[in-house]
């Protein structure tokens, strides 16, 4: 028996089969994965990331729910239409605090990855209760109730913990005012909006919804999409300097 | 089962040699894989040794290997970019230097202008005013006439597509109406003010309104924004009542709820995400779809 015929030992023996495999198996993962992990150049440094305000992960959980991932990606890549169209490509490094990731693989919809800001508030609650009011032809569907349940705040700070322990730096303040946060940040002139910032600087604390006395499903979705993208300021990245 | 040694047997009717088992008497041809399959196999073997000899592909301690064309997609991306950058870059400067006199006159560098802010007008625009700007209820209609900041001129579109309104920009374009349900009026007078102003653009107008008190609320309320005439104000964003251009809707019930809650629309400030070139030929663009006073 020649030495290229020696597979026989391992299709007659299941258990050196699975032993097999899993070596194999663990020589791919550990190039392919492993140097992912102490490479500088795949951890890319930004500046700007922060973690997301109760209420914006009120609003991703949301988005989450509701599969909007399913028709819109949010990773712009490195292809000059994609670049023209949606921004500067994203950066590993904005997805940073995302557990998991919402990059997506479809676009039935645009890209969302930079939409932050790109339209007003009110279109954004237009939009959600019938896309084709404002967008005709739209083949999105109509998420009319979002703007009918109140969010539910009631777990977002059990949510930030388990995110603390996955790496996110939620400091123990930041979640046990997590509700009250949620409330500042959707509120117009919050009582609590000074302390709101003092945790998340540069955040955007205003009235999401045209009802000011709640806060709404909507409104949490809203507040996340309006800081899509926003939070590295482009015109002090170096690309040059992260070239790869 | 009975594992026999005969390896290669051949059977006597296809002429195949056998895997060597027999199962109840029955055994399995050892087919060979086709030959031409096989050689793509070996060739994409071969193809990928090439593959890490050119492209970035093993990982080392502290670097990896760069490949002999040292790829990468980002340098690529900002390559081609730059490249789109400079191949529109003289007449991106002639459009950033000129004014819009100038602009105007030169008939090479208006269709460059309008080519340029037709396409940024779909990304960025057409959302909220519409493909054709044509806008929609909240959303106003570019391509009329009326305008509700400044006179339509090429100036003032800049000027609000640059800081937006009610944006977040320090010089953005400011004016709300408030909310006259708020305490200041209460639902009859604002019923009366609201058949009032209909009845300004000779909107029926149910008989037993009180017009009388409609006008005395207007000119105490209204007045001071949308003026004595009902004509608006163009500095303050505040609509001509007086025409049949309605952004919410004409009916009673959506001007209510208009003068109780107050409205006030919010336009980004564009100055942030687009460049002045780019803001220019928009402001060209949404100039040649509507018209200026």
């Amino acid at each position: 028996m020649s030495l290229w015929n020696k597979h026989a030992i391992f299709e007659k023996n299941p258990i050196l089969l699975l032993i097999g495999v899993l070596i194999v198996i663990s020589i791919g993962g550990l190039v392919e994965i492993a140097p992912l992990f102490y490479l500088k150049s795949t951890i890319e440094k930004v500046e700007g990331v922060r973690p997301y305000t109760p209420l914006e992960l009120a609003g991703r959980n949301i988005y989450v729910r509701e599969g909007c991932y399913n028709c819109h990606s949010q990773m712009i890549r490195a292809l000059r239409d994609e670049v023209e169209r949606y921004g500067h490509y994203s950066l590993a490094a904005e997805s940073m605090y995302d557990h998991p990731f919402q990059w997506g693989s479809k676009r039935n919809g645009p890209d969302l990855a930079r939409v932050g800001n790109k339209y007003s508030d009110d279109w954004h609650r237009r939009h959600l209760v019938n896309p084709r009011a404002v967008v005709a032809g739209s083949i999105m569907p109509a998420y009319s109730w979002l703007a009918k349940n109140d969010v539910d705040l009631a777990h977002i700070d059990q949510h930030m913990k388990v995110l603390a322990m996955e790496g996110v730096p939620y400091t123990p303040e930041m979640i046990e005012k997590a509700s009250a946060d949620a409330k500042a940040q959707g509120t117009d002139d919050d009582p609590g909006a000074a302390d709101f910032m003092k945790r998340y600087p540069k955040a955007q604390a205003r009235a999401y919804g045209e009802d000011k006395g709640r806060l709404t499903e909507a409104d949490a979705l809203i507040a996340y999409l309006q800081q899509l993208g926003t939070q590295v300021d482009f015109k002090l990245y170096d690309g040059k300097a992260n070239l790869r | 089962m009975s594992v026999t040694s005969h390896e290669h047997e051949v059977d006597a009717a296809t002429g195949t040699a056998t895997t060597g088992h027999e199962w109840d008497g029955i055994r399995e041809l050892n087919t060979p894989l086709p030959k031409w399959w096989l050689y793509i196999f070996y060739a994409t073997i071969v193809w990928s040794l090439g593959y890490w000899v050119v492209y970035p592909a093993i990982p080392l301690a502290s670097s990896f290997t760069k490949g002999v064309i040292n790829y990468s997609s980002r340098a690529e991306v900002t390559a081609e970019v730059a490249q789109l950058t400079s191949a529109r870059a003289p007449m991106v400067a002639q459009l950033a230097k000129a004014s819009f006199d100038e602009i105007q006159k030169d008939t090479k560098l208006l269709t460059f202008a309008r080519a340029q802010g037709k396409a940024a007008f779909g990304d960025n625009c057409a959302p909220c005013h519409g493909a054709g700007g044509g806008g929609s209820k909240a959303f106003p209609n570019l391509a009329d006439d009326d305008w509700l900041w400044g006179t339509g001129t090429l100036d003032d579109i800049q000027t609000t597509l640059t800081h937006g309104i009610r944006s977040t920009d320090p010089q953005t374009r400011q004016g709300n109406m408030p909310a006259f349900g708020d305490g200041v009026l209460k639902p009859a007078e604002i019923s009366a003010v609201a058949d009032y102003v209909r009845s300004l653009t000779v909107l029926d107008v149910d008989k037993t309104a009180d017009l009388k008190l409609g006008q005395k609320i207007y000119v105490e309320n209204c007045a001071a924004c949308h003026g004595e005439d009902a004509r608006g104000n163009h500095d303050l964003g505040s609509p001509n009542l007086s025409d049949q251009i309605w952004l919410y809707g004409s009916d009673k019930a959506t001007i209510v709820e208009g003068i109780t809650k107050g409205r006030g629309g919010m336009m980004p400030n564009w100055g942030e995400r687009l460049d002045a070139g780019t803001i220019k030929a928009l402001a060209v663009y949404v100039r040649t779809i509507g018209g200026a006073r």
